[in-house]
């Protein structure tokens, strides 16, 4: 029986092993040094903020795998000898497999900050991450004060996380504005204040010089670059994006950039190794896509796709139309197609937003066509089913406008700003869009 | 704000503690005539009894309510001993015609419950005498304090959206020692009202004059339960207004069990009895109102006329046109989550519990056994109810209906749905009852899984199986797992609560009554996955 080791049981490794499950009955094992079961990355904060208990981020009860003849092996793979399919163990232990799916995701990088590897810093990703943040501040006492230094989407999430046990935290941030390389103004600017507003101190064109220890070791203070301040503090979290995490390969004949190059069919240069998730790299990006996509989504996707070609329904990993999700404290981004930070030469932009400061859409369609190309939403729901089918149908903005009552996704009894948005349009260009009241049929129709 | 909070949970135990506490207060005894005057009401045939109580409640000791309740189940006991000992004689004689009469000297009723008819005259002490000032120290404190507790909430949780902040983190709602006091608390509040009456007649006589000023009479300790439900439902519904003040679904929804519970299920039917007309709740669909169908009730509704008459068409319409029509066009949640009592109370006062339910698939197994198990209780109870009631014979294939009605009365009405039901909130989640026991949950569920436009719709692959619907799914669905294969949710289960769409953090979940076509939908491939699936069931 065929071998299928999967090193990594993050989403990309795990979702593959499910899959060639559904599909055949080929022998899996997992391996994670990380974790004895799956759980969901994205949830660790819910779990420091006490919303959720560790079991609660795993979505499969511990009896699933045995059922479904997936072996889990707890262990960190050192290195990979292609020539005769064995792994080797950090513990001297070996195994041999017959395809390899190398699914181990990414690490937090550190551009070589002095006291970067201080006791008290610490990034948010692994678990570890998480026990290491409960150790370190557990409550306001242990920790009074807490600096993260990076302006993603893991930042903002760790400040959101230290800031629900009360904890003081400073955020610093290197761009001019919160994530202003992939939000637009009118979007970062919005969350700026909602940062602000929730009592978290953001300081924008902000860079860390270094961070400084006390006699024990642990985190005493950091410095600013620009400014000489010191700021004393506990704990320093460091969220300045992913790269794959790769190093156990480099040796290994596999061929490498930043991450683990593949084509199309999530194949790498050796026959029967191939690699998915944050960790794998396209030779070019796919579409608009960037190589590297450490993206949730991303990782699912592939999964899926290398469990069809290794049970032998060889397919390409075809990402559909772009989509992405967030949430900045009480604020939920949804993103479908391409809204770029700024805006390229063809492409119209329609930004709504709406008094209270909380809400607003970005709209992104071609000057000459009108054909929309994309949507960024935020404090309000929208259909993802709505923007797929439009962009494969490839309809203009003025259909999407029209048909805004559909695509809407909020809780039933919410407040609908569709008209205030489609007047502003029609007010701003000149047109004379009527929207239409929504139709199940239309939502439900498949194109 | 910190300092009110605390104030307010000062006050809220200590309104507490003199509640708990008023039970040992006051003292019981009768007067002759008072003694005379029961007698007479309750046309005991048996000459015993009314010396045997003499003896031991006309006294000028101060009985306390144990010593009291004691003394009249002895009575109770001297006199049904007595004519058993009779019965015994004559049948030893065979002496059949002696034996016969002697049935009807024996006393029925629990001794309890008779003990709390009398003890109900009987007392004298703070809380029957000064009622005004024992009714605030109790019931007015603990509203005070919780409310000083919950409303600075506005501030402290911060800017409106979830926060779920510290909830496991709680002693209180992360079955800590809080959440054991409190489920001990619970659990001993419902043994004593629903076995042990007499014990509590302290509570019932602060809420006499809410009673009287409303349907005329002294409340019973069902009218004190009542008025507890409402107190307790409009406090906690506060809380809920607090958290979800983002949220127009739960708000609305919860105004709507709110009103529903206050009027439908506590006003009308109190006014009702002002009126001389049944007690009856318009909205407790059978078969939840087990007894709906009993010899007793029908017997009363058919008493009282045109009005009687109505209820029961009312009552039959309710459950076999209006339950089924209503959960077609919006799924179970209208009855669940909008209108039923049980889940007014689940809802407001379990809300902090939601998160304890159990998700596993194990409990999911029991709990379809359980439930319905139940519903198939209840039909063969109101079949032999019904063929009693027609019929006019005792039994059905040798087995007494009293005797079912009985053990459904005990097991499923007093030990289910109220000790277990909402007693466990603090350890087993909020809806304990409506997820394991409610017949009316499973007749509505099966609508609801076979002909129902409503689901829960999710979004595409945006899931990014946190997890956060799935714990606070207070039915133990594990939303997750439908979530994050992109499928819609139609599990005869959900209640509609909404919850699960509210702590989304990436917006999947979306309640919906759409077209039934289509409506379970399992798929393959995920959304944003460009499979030509077509191809792929080609292939395959």
């Amino acid at each position: 029986m065929e071998h299928i080791v999967i090193i990594g049981n993050g989403i990309s490794g795990v979702t593959a092993a499910r899959h060639i499950r559904k599909l055949s009955d080929k022998k899996i094992t997992i391996i994670s040094a990380e974790t004895e079961y799956f759980f969901s990355r994205t949830a660790l904060m819910y779990v420091y903020m006490g919303h959720m208990t560790f079991e609660h981020t795993q979505p499969y009860e511990n009896w699933f795998w045995k059922k479904n003849r997936i072996e889990l092996k707890k262990g960190f793979v050192k290195t990979v000898e292609t020539e005769n399919k064995t792994l080797h163990f950090q513990d001297g232990a070996s195994l041999t497999y017959d395809k390899l799916i190398i699914a181990t995701g990414s690490k937090p990088n550190k551009f070589g900050w002095p006291g970067q590897d201080l006791d008290g810093v610490m990034g948010m990703y692994h678990k570890q991450d998480l026990e290491n943040l409960e150790k370190y501040a557990p409550n306001n006492k242990v920790c009074k004060r807490a600096v993260i230094v990076g302006g993603g989407l893991i930042g903002i999430e760790m400040a959101e996380m230290l800031h629900s046990r009360h904890i003081p935290v400073t955020f610093l941030v290197r761009e001019n504005s919160f994530w202003n390389g992939v939000l637009p103004e009118g979007e970062s600017n919005m969350i700026n204040r909602e940062i602000l507003s929730s009592g978290i101190d953001l300081r924008l064109s902000t860079n860390l010089k270094e961070i400084v220890a006390d006699e024990n070791g642990n985190v005493k203070s950091v410095i600013i670059d620009e400014t000489g301040e010191e700021l004393p503090c506990n704990v320093v979290g460091l969220t300045a994006g992913v790269s794959p995490n790769i190093d156990f390969i480099r040796d290994s004949g596999i061929e490498i950039g930043r991450g683990v190059k593949v084509n199309r069919y999530l194949e790498t240069n050796v026959e029967g190794i191939y690699a998915i998730g944050d960790c794998a790299e396209q030779h070019e990006g796919i579409d608009q896509r960037r190589p590297i996509e450490a993206v949730w989504y991303t990782g699912r996707m592939m999964g899926e796709t290398l469990a069809q070609t290794i049970c032998d329904n060889k397919t390409q990993y075809k990402p559909g139309h772009w989509f992405n999700s967030a949430k900045f404290i009480d604020i939920e981004y949804q993103t479908y197609g391409w809204v770029w930070a700024q805006a390229k030469e063809h492409e119209s932009r329609f930004y709504w937003e709406h008094e209270d400061g909380k809400k607003c859409i970005h709209i992104n369609y071609d000057k000459t066509t009108r054909e929309f190309i994309g949507i960024n939403n935020f404090g309000i729901r929208m259909r993802h089913e709505f923007f797929d089918k439009i962009l494969n149908e490839k309809r203009t903005v003025d259909y999407v406008l029209e048909h805004l009552a559909d695509a809407n996704f909020d809780p039933e009894f919410y407040k609908l700003h569709e008209k205030e948005i489609v007047a502003k349009f029609n007010q701003e260009n000149n047109t004379n869009i009527q929207l239409k009241k929504k139709s199940w049929k239309r939502i439900f129709s498949k194109a | 704000m910190k300092a009110i909070k605390q104030t307010g949970l000062v006050l809220f135990l200590l309104g507490l503690a003199v509640f708990i506490g008023t039970i040992f207060t006051g003292s019981f005894s009768l007067k002759q005539a008072e003694l005379d005057t029961f007698l007479k009401e309750q046309n005991y045939k048996s000459e015993v009894i009314g010396e045997a109580l003499q003896k031991a409640v006309v006294t000028s000791n101060d009985l306390n309510i144990f010593q009291f309740s004691s003394a009249v189940r002895n009575a109770y006991a001297t006199s049904n001993n007595h004519y058993d000992d009779l019965i015994a004689k004559y049948d030893a004689e065979k002496n059949w015609d002696e034996k016969g009469k002697q049935f009807q000297y024996k006393i029925s009723g629990k001794p309890h419950s008779l003990s709390f008819s009398l003890a109900k005259s009987a007392g004298k002490g703070p809380a029957p005498d000064s009622t005004g000032l024992m009714w605030f120290l109790t019931f007015g404190l603990a509203i005070i304090g919780a409310l000083m507790y919950i409303v600075p909430d506005v501030i402290l949780l911060g800017k409106p959206g979830i926060k779920n902040n510290g909830v496991f983190l709680n002693a209180a709602t992360n079955r800590g020692w809080i959440g054991w006091f409190a489920f001990i608390f619970l659990v001993t509040f419902y043994i004593l009202l629903y076995f042990f009456p007499d014990y509590i007649v302290n509570w019932v006589y602060l809420v006499d004059p809410i009673s009287n000023s409303i349907s005329g009479n002294l409340a019973s300790q069902w009218f004190l339960y009542g008025f507890l439900y409402c107190t307790v439902m409009s406090v906690m519904a506060v809380r809920m207004y607090i958290k979800y003040r983002h949220n127009k679904y739960q708000i609305l929804r919860t105004t709507s069990v709110l009103f529903f519970q206050i009027v439908f299920a506590f006003l009308i039917p109190e006014i009702l009895v002002r009126f001389e007309k049944p007690w009856y709740d318009f909205k407790n669909a059978f078969p939840l109102d087990y007894d709906f169908f009993f010899r007793w009730n029908l017997e009363e509704l058919l008493a009282s006329g045109a009005f009687g008459l109505f209820i029961l068409v009312w009552g039959i319409v309710l459950t076999i046109v209006v339950v089924p029509v209503m959960v077609y066009f919006f799924g179970k949640r209208w009855y669940c989550s909008w209108v039923c009592g049980c889940g007014g109370l689940a809802e407001t006062l379990g809300d902090p519990y939601r998160q304890l339910s159990s998700k596993t698939l194990l409990s999911w197994r029991v709990e379809r056994i359980i439930i319905h198990s139940v519903l198939i209780f209840v039909l063969v109870m109101t079949g032999f109810a019904l063929y009693t009631f027609f019929s006019g014979e005792g039994q059905v294939l040798g087995i007494k209906t009293q005797t079912i009605q009985d053990i459904y009365g005990f097991l499923i009405g007093s030990i289910f749905a109220g000790v277990i039901g909402t007693g466990f909130y603090p350890i087993f989640g909020n809806r304990v009852w409506c997820r394991f026991g409610c017949p009316l949950a499973a007749y509505l569920g099966f609508v609801q899984r076979f002909k129902s436009r409503f689901r829960i719709t999710t979004n595409g692959g945006q899931c990014i199986s946190c997890g956060n619907c799935s714990t606070y799914c207070e039915q133990g669905i594990d939303v997750r797992a439908y979530a994050q294969k992109g499928e819609n949710i139609v599990r005869s289960s959900c209640v509609g609560c909404g919850v699960c769409s509210a702590v989304c953090p990436r917006g999947v979940l979306k309640l919906e009554n759409g077209p039934e076509e289509g409506r379970i939908n399992p798929t393959d491939v995920l959304l944003g996955n460009d499979v030509d699936l077509m191809d792929l069931v080609n292939k395959k």
